[in-house]
């Protein structure tokens, strides 16, 4: 059917019809993106109250599952307050900045094989870019509030993020080394192989898997690297005098931005949509009939979204347990604890690639 | 409808980018001034990214929009700088000023060539993906010069860091190994007291504790 729809609208005026094209596929991404940010953020509230042993939302419809949805339209319907000393066009703006680069980096994201809406060459990379970008949502809420707290905020973001950054780019050279491309679907095929969930990169990459899922932890500012936030210092930090719909926006960017980490953390190290079972026990299920059997036993996007709900999971978790970092400790577990073990894993990673033990060429061993 | 797309797509990217290029160095409030800077940058790896040089384009993007501009942003939002003062000399430095511009247009225009002033047609060396053409001439064909300039700009980073090393005495270090190895004795010491009897205590012996 989907074939149907893009051959005739390819028909019908060429270059209209493919905008109309890419802009449905655009909405496919990001409508469910929005709507998994709104019951990420219910089972959120759900894990943290069983974690504090107390109910979390439980009213608004069954479970509390619409809890979100009434804080929404609550948030939405509110009065906009914009501060009288303010930077009037960059504070109304800077949401749109945070939001758009954490929107637009799904593009590249491969659900299944041949399920990805832009399959570049250059996939990483891109992700790479779009992640850096991010920061200036929050840099220029904090600046122009043209207020303190909000702006110590934007300064702790700013040089928290660019620090992370670099650890989270060493952690997927290491990728790139093993998988041998920047495709993004190519390096999900490149961890196929004999050994199942031995065959993708968590294993022989291990420091640099835990190093890119920490740094990921800090690029959105979560606890618990939450100091662009710290409540318990700088009140809200950089959205401290947003209300309404911007700050709503604030809040759908950071737990989007969540998502795609714990989407890219499975696609780069755990082997994306591949089955962790795959070519490791091979029973005859065409014999068994068992149609569901067979969908789990196969690869596909439900892995993908089993072991990226694992992942979100981890941020509830790590929420929930651990306090907030002070912010010299955050900055010398950046540079001085995570650079230097990704620079001496990418040399590992190179030595693992040139002996053929991981890669292209050692997954046909 | 056979339009040119390339070519529309380009004109508007070059507009952007001009403008935004003449307000960089125009409006008054630096931070403006860094962030159409950045959009600067954008628009030119949208550029980058019309002629197909992909790699070029979001290392553009990477490397300058995401991490250079922002540590730019970060220490032009903490200046107070007085943009009245600045302007002061204006018109005294003026024709310096002009001088220094055309002698640097003139330079480029000798570099480039007027003929090339006209829209090449996309280079394509590396077929669909020049990501990993560049990569291989880089690591095989270039591999000297590109060490070489990594080595530079690694000494220029050390460099720049031992000039701004200031060593202050009252500096407060962290020694996260010492922290670790700490053990409770260290720091508490449990001291046995007698405790205090009343008279007619009925307590025979203190509980130790």
């Amino acid at each position: 059917m989907f074939d149907w729809i893009h051959t005739h609208l390819l028909d019908f005026l060429p270059p209209l019809g493919l905008v109309i094209w890419l802009v449905l596929c655009i909405l496919a991404i990001a409508v469910p993106v929005i709507l998994a940010v709104a019951l990420y953020v219910w089972w959120e509230r759900k894990v943290l109250g069983w974690m504090h042993v107390r109910m979390g939302p439980n009213s608004v419809g069954p479970a509390g599952l619409l809890q979100t949805f009434a804080d929404v339209f609550k948030l939405l319907l509110k009065e906009v307050l914009v501060p009288q000393k303010s930077s009037r066009l960059l504070f109304v703006l800077a949401p749109l900045i945070a939001l758009v680069p954490a929107f637009a980096a799904w593009a590249v994201i491969p659900f299944d094989e041949k399920l990805v809406l832009a399959d570049i060459n250059a996939g990483l990379l891109y992700l790479l870019a779009m992640t850096s970008m991010g920061v200036y949502g929050i840099i220029l809420a904090g600046w122009a509030s043209n207020s303190k707290y909000a702006f110590l905020g934007a300064m702790r973001s700013a040089a928290q993020v660019v620090s992370y950054e670099i650890a989270m780019g060493m952690a997927l050279v290491g990728v790139l080394i093993c998988a041998g491309s920047l495709n993004l679907s190519d390096i999900v095929r490149a961890q196929e192989g004999h050994y199942g969930l031995l065959n993708w990169f968590w294993l022989p990459l291990l420091p640099l898997f835990v190093i890119y899922f920490v740094s990921g932890v800090a690029e959105t500012n979560r606890a618990p690297f939450d100091v662009a936030e710290g409540e318990s210092e700088i009140v809200a930090g950089f959205h401290v005098e947003y209300s309404g719909a911007p700050f709503a926006i604030f809040f759908l960017t950071e737990y989007a931005n969540m998502i795609l980490i714990s989407f890219l953390a499975a696609t780069l190290f755990m082997g994306g949509w591949l089955s962790p079972i795959q070519n490791l026990i091979n029973p005859d299920l065409g014999e068994w009939g068992n149609f569901f059997l067979a969908w789990i036993w196969k690869g596909g996007w439900q892995w993908l979204f089993a072991k990226a709900f694992a992942f979100a999971f981890l941020y509830l978790w790590f929420r929930a347990a651990f306090p907030r970092y002070r912010y010299d400790q955050i900055m010398r577990l950046g540079w001085k604890v995570f650079i230097p073990i990704a620079i001496v894993w990418i040399m590992v990673a190179g030595c693992l690639v040139y002996f053929g033990i991981v890669g292209p060429a050692g997954a046909a061993a | 409808m056979n339009l040119p797309w390339n070519l529309i797509l380009f004109y508007l990217f070059a507009g952007v980018l001009v403008l935004a290029a003449l307000g960089v160095i125009s409006v008054r409030n630096s931070v403006h001034a860094a962030l159409l800077l950045v959009l600067t940058f954008f628009t030119s790896a949208a550029l980058w990214l019309l002629m197909q040089a992909e790699f070029l384009a979001l290392a553009l993007v990477l490397v300058y929009v995401g991490a250079v501009m922002v540590l730019f942003l970060f220490v032009v939002m903490m200046l107070d700088i007085n943009t009245e003062q600045l302007r002061e000399g204006y018109i005294r430095y003026l024709p310096v000023g002009i001088l220094v511009a055309a002698v640097m247009l003139a330079e480029m225009l000798l570099l480039i060539g007027v003929k090339a002033m006209a829209i090449p047609a996309p280079l394509d060396p590396g077929g669909t993906s020049n990501t990993a053409w560049l990569g291989n001439a880089l690591f095989s064909q270039f591999l000297l010069p590109f060490e070489t300039a990594a080595v530079i700009l690694t000494v220029a980073v050390i460099a720049a860091i031992m000039l701004t090393l200031r060593k202050r005495s009252n500096t407060r270090y962290q020694n996260p190994s010492a922290q670790v190895a700490v053990r409770a004795r260290d720091r508490i010491r449990i001291v046995k007291m007698e405790s205090s009897k009343m008279e007619n205590s009925t307590v025979k012996e203190a509980p130790t504790p």
